[in-house]
């Protein structure tokens, strides 16, 4: 039994560009998969292709146990889509907004409003209700654009980049809603480029790069691959660095891949990769402390998924790729998807 | 918040064709709703067909020779059928750029993800469209009779070729969804809708009385489907300059228009809801 959305060997090109080039994806259901991935990844080709937006070349799909290109109608009844910006009717009032898609799921006008009304005063827009979207910050509309895609409760839910270009607090706001949303049981695939944004909603993350899936795990899992723990130390005296290197060096699990002791000298910072965690790290403070060594800093560093996007693809996440974007732009209307984003900005 | 447990069910629709139509409306409302909200364009949509009105009244009148008469008031009567028909597919452009800007602001990807009937969005639109064409039409109508446009015949021949107008009108947006759901802005739409319209209404018998053109040019006039409703409404409202020409559409003017018409429907319809099938949009 496939999760609630699976995919498999997803194949779509555009001209001569190939945006995925075989995309197997699984997400049990009541789990959020992170696809995470520089600009032009494929990852909103993939979102693009399981919401039957975009027919894929090639490849499968299932989404909420039906086939996305047999049964496209019924999968549409199934999903909600919160796209790269927010797609709302600026013309209209957030309240108009949500009766619309309420009516186009096929509710009565009656029902729809009063489902509206709901949705206004759950996201803390029921003060802005009446007034059109085009008046509303860039959070705001967020907000709306997320509450239309819920309007039906979908039991799986797309997120293309949900907060792309939003403000720290904003972007909080917005985290909570969406894990509100999947404690209560809505099956999520959403898609960014912040690493920290992965880590803090996902269960399973999927990193995406030049149209393909490059690594699967969780974020724990991924960044294990990476290498494990390691612990810096910032010595207060210059003359200790040799002493507290030698010290660390008798923890470190040099030789088993996970590189070597650093030292740094100008910061008087020694780093070196260990395991043990917090245990061992009380330790190593009572050995220095015995040792008279006096100490500025001392922590245990775990990697980011910085880190990770950077050992598995060679760029780092927020680096633009050229051939990326040349694959976006042959989706045909991605000059206009990133002129709205600079819009909510 | 419990956005899932209030969780309301979608459920197969019953009629597809009810369905349909309750799509469209919605859709037709929200557009309504929209051109109420930003009036600068439904007015900008009067002025140049009232300019038209006085220029060509003015300026061209007294100089036309409309069935051996030179005299302005002649070419009055003559001229609004032409106006009025040029004014009806303008629509095309709004329509169009309408069309565009949704997909440039990711509404059609919204759309097309809910479970509504495929060509809805469109006929929303284009119907709105309609519902603006005929307030311009009202106003423009107004304008004409305070200018000194007469009709001499009975009030249904009147409403008939009101309605031949807001029909071609109609069609005619049908051109401007292809157009918007091919072009990558709207600001293309516009233009791209507009640009072609000038060949198509002046190469006809909207300004001019066409058997004074060159054999060539005149063969297209005659057959334009652009000048069957101008010849049809000419007719209808009893105005001077009808076409003695011997062209089937120019004899059976009324005919042609609702044929061409609902060619131009069945054609750019099938061909635009494909279009907002596959909108890699």
């Amino acid at each position: 039994m496939p999760g609630a959305i699976y995919a498999e060997g997803l194949v779509k090109t555009f001209g001569d560009v190939k945006a995925l080039d075989g995309v197997d994806l699984e997400v049990p259901e009541g789990t959020v998969l992170g696809l995470l991935g520089p600009n032009g990844a494929g990852k909103t080709t993939t979102v693009r292709c399981l919401t039957t937006l975009l027919r894929p070349d090639s490849g499968r799909a299932v989404v909420a146990g039906l086939d996305v290109l047999k049964q496209p109608d019924a999968v549409r009844r199934s999903i909600g889509l919160s796209g790269q910006f927010a797609a709302v009717d600026e013309y209209l009032t957030g309240r108009e907004n949500l009766q619309m898609v309420g009516q186009l799921y096929q509710m009565k006008a009656k029902a729809a409003r009063a489902r509206a009304d709901e949705l206004l005063e759950q996201f803390n827009l029921a003060d802005a209700a009446d007034r059109t979207a085009k008046t509303y910050s860039g959070g705001m509309r967020r907000r709306l654009d997320l509450a239309a895609a819920l309007v039906v409760s979908p039991p799986v839910m797309f997120m293309d980049e949900p907060t792309t270009g939003l403000d720290p607090r904003n972007r909080q706001q917005l985290w909570e809603v969406i894990k509100q949303l999947v404690s209560d049981g809505t099956t999520l695939l959403l898609t960014t480029q912040y690493l920290e944004e992965a880590d803090h909603l996902a269960h399973d993350i999927a990193v995406v790069d030049h149209g393909r899936v490059i690594a699967k795990g969780t974020s724990d899992q991924l960044k294990a691959r990476t290498g494990g723990e390691r612990v810096e130390v910032v010595v207060h005296d210059r003359e200790h660095i040799p002493a507290a290197s030698a010290l660390l060096d008798k923890y470190s699990l040099r030789g088993l891949g996970q590189g070597d002791t650093t030292v740094e000298e100008h910061m008087r910072k020694i780093t070196t990769p260990v395991s043990g965690g917090a245990k061992l790290l009380a330790e190593i403070i009572r050995e220095l402390d015995a040792d008279g060594i006096e100490i500025d800093d001392i922590g245990l560093r775990r990697p980011t998924l910085d880190d990770v996007f950077l050992s598995l693809t060679g760029h780092v996440a927020e680096a633009k790729d050229e051939d990326g974007e040349g694959a976006r732009d042959a989706e045909g209307h991605s000059k206009g998807q990133r002129a709205g984003k600079e819009a909510v900005k | 918040m419990s956005a899932v447990s209030d969780a309301v069910r979608v459920t197969a629709p019953g009629n597809p064709i009810g369905q349909s139509v309750r799509d469209s409306l919605v859709v037709a409302k929200r557009n309504l709703i929209r051109m109420a909200r930003i009036p600068e364009v439904v007015i900008f949509g009067l002025i140049q067909p009232i300019m038209f009105v006085v220029l060509f009244s003015y300026v061209f009148g007294g100089s036309m020779d409309i069935g051996g008469s030179t005299s302005p008031q002649v070419y009055r009567e003559f001229l609004m059928a032409g106006i009025f028909a040029q004014t009806v597919t303008f629509a095309t452009a709004g329509a169009g750029a309408g069309i565009a800007e949704d997909m440039h602001k990711g509404l059609i990807d919204r759309f097309r993800s809910l479970p509504m009937a495929r060509g809805a969005v469109l006929t929303g639109r284009t119907l709105a469209d309609l519902v603006q064409t005929a307030l311009t039409l009202l106003v423009l109508a107004v304008v004409a009779l305070l200018v000194g446009w007469r009709t001499h015949t009975s009030i249904g021949e009147v409403l008939a070729a009101f309605g031949l107008l807001l029909l071609t009108g109609y069609a005619f947006t049908w051109i401007g969804a292809v157009i918007g759901l091919s072009v990558r802005t709207p600001e293309a739409a516009t233009s791209g809708g507009l640009v072609w319209l000038f060949p198509v209404t002046f190469v006809s018998n909207a300004f001019v009385d066409s058997s004074n053109m060159t054999p060539w040019l005149r063969h297209i006039a005659d057959w334009n489907p652009f000048s069957a409703t101008v010849q049809a409404c000419r007719e209808l409202f009893g105005n001077p300059g009808v076409s003695t020409s011997e062209a089937w559409p120019m004899q059976h003017p009324v005919w042609a228009s609702l044929i061409y018409s609902v060619l131009i429907i069945v054609f750019f319809r099938t061909l635009a809801v494909r279009k907002y099938r596959s909108a890699a949009a």
